[in-house]
């Protein structure tokens, strides 16, 4: 028989607020064990939680981007369960009127993910076992995490993936989050059922915990999907339960199942008061939003005229997509500037988190003016190549390097007499070529190139080359 | 008290070092069999009194109640000085900051003399849950001081404190003042900060004074009753209300629900009975109102504060402070052994009692129902103050328990509550004022309950009261500081 994989998303993202959900301290990723902490996030008796509403705003700011409804009244609860890095033995969340709703991400096939719901919390400490003894980092503890449920929308893997990058992009672009899963601060719970294909009803469902890279959640929901599958053609029953990956071995292993299901005992946050945002306010953010990934790549390929394997390279990175579109202000052509970056500037940048991260040497504002020098034809791609090429390895910017041969452009004598002088040099290449050797007129371009220190435009001198030879 | 013992300060005819220092000497004479303090802060009493009369050497002007030598009870959170909730749990354990009612009092040069015996984490109503044994009451060392701030009402009575504060979470200011024959205010919800204040119910918990005169407990409401950005429920006081002390009380309504009176003893009847005479003699009007809602008060009361007791006891898990078990193998051993060993039977009880009401398949029978009640209740007040100004009910349908008694039957004593876990549910304002003695020399409590933020009004309503009747149902014990 054939099966069809259903499978939804609970994802897991800490905002890059400065200070934390309910206190001052500093949200910044790693420190000391527990220096970023106070009696609050810590839950010392008596303290309670004071909302940051930035927190809010960024909820609402990625509810607003994934097509969501908005609470104009939304509240927060205690959701109880014990465990060490969880100093208060609850933890803040909403559980019954989150701040977004109903919204959805659509995926490059048309189909649309459906969002059940974001909703804010805070997060829990760090657990660190070391010879034995077992430690605990608060530092993490009151991170504000929004965390985002799909419907059971995804029927493979890699409409999975495509949702995660595409959701990840968003919250990039906003910058509510740097939504590093190495860091922790993006991470996700998988849930898998499988079903014959046809049927409507969804099957027992298994809910992976804790994924923290696209290969695992990969990985693991394929693991996951023929283990259920296995299981009803040999008759026996998926059961429904809490399930780890082990990425060493490469399966799915039970942690508890549904008898031993926490129950949270949620009930409302006695020490907060209602969550009120106006309308006005949602339609301040709404306003403020910066330009989503899917607009910008739509852009770039309707009005820029790029390529949409260019586009989404350039997309995907938002610095990246950031650069460009500083380097291009005033340009008619948008093309020289994406082939400058996709094919220089990225060889320089080996890995994704290289170009995400885009630390190059070279401001926008330089590159605009290279930019501008080789549209406005007083350099040649040549020297413009070079010139970048300078500007990245040592930082100088475009005047230092340009010298004023490299500004003097080429006229067409004076490039006709070097091809000459070229002709007449190297008999030897001539020979070569006109017995057929066709590559053999790369040396003569060679010899222009060096003579006029690149200035030369090399089709134009292979076209006088090869018609000099052939008279 | 507070005004005279200003009065002296200020003409310098007694210096606060010396004031302070009579009451660590009574303090010394009669807690031990009192039980009042829990942990006597001498040496911090003496700097902050020291400071005092710097300043007043100085010639600096001292606030209202600078130099005043007071109690804070064990669940109020204080820098540096054990802060127990009167729990084995918490032994040892020292706040890293201060509630913020203290840190304004500290700044305000008041004088604290120690921490106060309370039930173990405020649940109880006779102070003898505490893990330090109960406070006596001072008119009468065979009976309770009452509970759960039992400690203050017995150093304030017994005149080792000029006033101290509480908490109330269903009753907890009132009723022992009501047996201690002292005033004791509980505050609108959200009129004095909890930061600090270690949680029983949140819901319901504020903060408030226990005095010997309604203007003491007035003077001290006005300093602790301000917003605070720490506590998101608060939003402070609507007006200053000493001033409004001695205004006139024409005109006014005092509504009177048979439904407080249905299980009251008849010597503390017949004294609400004369309470009211004196309020017809000062020209007030009594008007006959019906509370129906107020029946569902206990059950609403016990499974909500309950409820969220369990929530906010989960903390107590012996890692990060406080006891911990010593014989333990891994964490779930660890928290299971601390926990039994380090929490009382009633702590535990009620811990048990609230993770059952919020348990899933049970959640709907009792939590979800009891708040819908709980808005019925609010509902049935609002409804009642079209009629009155305030309502007039006694505190506690008898007086002072025998000590001993209540650990027998925790259902019986759940139900001597009954008058004052309304007013909690309702977020409501209520002055607990002395107005009585019954046998055993054992003083009787009424209370004046009002709408949310009106203090200003009750407490003048009550100062009425006091003025007109000449104090006589405050009195003095033997021993203590006399000024």
């Amino acid at each position: 028989m054939e099966y069809e994989l259903v499978m939804g998303l609970e994802t897991h993202i800490e905002l890059s607020t400065n200070t934390k959900i309910f206190c001052s301290c500093t949200t910044e990723f790693g420190g000391e064990p527990n220096t970023h902490c106070c009696p609050i996030c810590i839950g010392l008796p008596g303290t309670m939680p004071k909302l940051n509403r930035e927190v809010v705003k960024y909820a609402i700011m990625v509810g607003l981007a994934t097509n969501c409804d908005i609470a104009e009244i939304a509240k927060m609860d205690r959701k109880n369960y014990v465990y060490p890095d969880l100093p208060k033995a609850y933890q803040i969340s909403e559980y019954d009127m989150p701040i977004c709703e109903h919204g959805h991400i659509e995926l490059s096939n048309g189909r649309k993910i459906g969002l059940t719901r974001i909703h804010i919390e805070e997060d829990a400490g760090k657990l660190i076992h070391d010879r034995g003894q077992t430690f605990i980092d608060y530092n993490r503890g009151g991170v504000p995490l929004i965390e985002i449920v799909s419907e059971p929308d995804f029927r493979s893997v890699e409409e999975a993936i495509e949702y995660l990058e595409r959701l990840q992009l968003i919250v990039k672009y906003i910058g509510v989050s740097d939504c590093k899963m190495q860091e922790g601060s993006m991470r996700c719970d998988v849930n898998v059922s499988v079903r014959p294909v046809g049927v409507k009803e969804f099957g027992i469902r298994t809910e992976i915990k804790n994924m923290n890279s696209f290969t695992n959640i990969s990985r693991a929901v394929k693991y996951e999907m023929q283990r259920q599958i296995d299981l009803i053609e040999n008759g026996e029953k998926v059961v429904q339960e809490t399930r780890r990956f082990d990425d060493v071995l490469g399966v799915t292993e039970s942690m508890r199942g549904k008898e031993d299901a926490h129950d949270y005992r949620y009930f409302r946050e006695p020490d907060l008061v209602t969550i009120k945002t106006t309308k006005e306010e949602i339609n301040a953010i709404k306003d403020s939003l910066p330009e989503l990934p899917d607009k910008r790549l739509a852009r770039y390929i309707k009005d820029y005229g790029l390529s949409e394997v260019d586009a989404r390279l350039i997309v995907k990175y938002k610095r990246v997509a950031d650069f460009f579109e500083l380097s291009t202000k005033g340009l008619k052509s948008y093309k020289s500037c994406s082939n400058l970056i996709l094919s220089l500037i990225f060889s320089k940048l080996d890995s994704d988190s290289e170009k995400e991260e885009f630390n190059i040497k070279v401001t926008a504002e330089d590159m605009n003016e290279l930019l501008n020098l080789l549209e406005s034809g007083k350099i040649t791609n040549n020297i413009a190549k070079r010139a970048l090429e300078d500007m990245l390895n040592t930082g100088k910017n475009v005047k230092d390097i340009l010298s004023d041969d490299d500004l003097k452009g080429l006229d067409e004598n004076e490039l006709k007499s070097i091809c000459d002088q070229a002709v007449k040099s190297n008999p030897l290449a001539v020979k070569d070529y006109l017995a057929g050797k066709e590559k053999a007129v790369k040396a003569l371009i060679g010899f222009v190139m060096k003579t006029t220190k690149g200035r030369a435009d090399a089709r134009t001198a292979e076209k006088f080359i090869i018609d000099m030879i052939k008279k | 008290m507070i005004s005279k013992i200003q009065k002296l300060l200020k003409t310098k005819q007694i210096k606060c070092c010396e004031l302070t220092e009579k009451y660590l000497t009574e303090i010394k004479n009669k807690n031990n069999d009192l039980t009042a303090y829990v942990n006597v802060t001498s040496e911090m009493a003496i700097d902050q009194a020291m400071a005092v009369d710097e300043k007043i050497a100085n010639g600096e002007d001292i606030d209202a109640l600078d130099g005043i030598p007071m109690t804070l009870k064990d669940n109020i959170s204080t820098k540096d000085v054990e802060t127990t909730c009167c729990s084995n749990i918490l032994k040892g354990y020292k706040p890293i900051y201060d509630a913020s009612v203290w840190t304004k009092l500290k700044n305000g040069g008041s004088v604290l003399l120690g921490k106060a015996n309370m039930d173990e984490f405020a649940m109880g109503s006779s102070c003898e849950t505490s893990c330090f044994g109960g406070a006596k009451n001072p008119h009468n060392y065979n009976h309770v001081a009452g509970g759960s701030s039992g400690g203050v009402a017995s150093a304030v009575g017994a005149g080792l404190a000029v006033y101290g504060l509480g908490s109330d979470t269903g009753g907890s200011i009132r009723q022992p003042a009501s047996f201690c024959g002292l005033v004791g205010l509980k505050p609108t919800y959200g009129s004095v900060s909890r930061y600090g204040l270690i949680a029983y119910a949140s819901s319901l918990d504020q903060i408030g004074p226990i005095a010997s005169s309604v203007e003491d407990a007035a003077i001290v409401y006005d300093e602790i009753a301000f917003k605070d950005s720490m506590d998101s429920t608060c939003r402070g006081k609507s007006e200053d209300t000493v001033s409004h002390l001695n205004d006139s009380i024409d005109n006014l309504k005092i509504g009177i629900a048979g439904e407080y009176f249905e299980s009251v003893d008849a010597e503390v009847n017949r004294s609400i009975k004369d309470a009211l005479k004196v309020y017809e003699n000062l020209g007030a009007k009594i008007v006959d109102i019906s509370l129906p809602s107020i029946g569902y008060a206990l059950p609403v009361y016990y499974i909500i504060a309950c409820a969220e007791a369990s929530s906010n006891l989960g903390r107590y898990d012996g890692i990060r402070y406080g006891f911990r078990a010593d014989d333990y193998q891994g964490f779930h051993e660890m928290i299971c052994k601390t926990r039994s060993e380090g929490f009382g039977e009633e702590v535990k009880r009620r811990i048990l009692l609230g993770t059952y009401v919020l348990s899933s398949g049970y959640y709907d029978a009792y939590y979800k129902k009891a708040q819908s009640l709980r808005g019925s209740i609010v509902y049935g007040f609002n409804k009642a103050f079209e009629n009155c100004d305030v309502i007039l009910a006694p505190t506690v349908p008898m007086t002072a328990f025998k000590c001993g008694v209540t650990s027998k039957d925790p259902v019986k004593t759940y139900q001597t509550d009954i008058c004052t876990v309304p007013v909690n549910i309702a977020g409501l304002p209520a002055v607990s004022i002395p107005c009585g003695f019954g046998k055993n020399d054992l003083p009787i409590g009424m209370q004046l309950i009002g709408p949310k933020f009106t203090e200003s009004k009750l407490l003048c309503i009550a100062n009425k009261f006091e003025q007109a009747t000449d104090r006589c149902f405050f009195k003095q014990v033997e021993g203590g500081v006399n000024l």
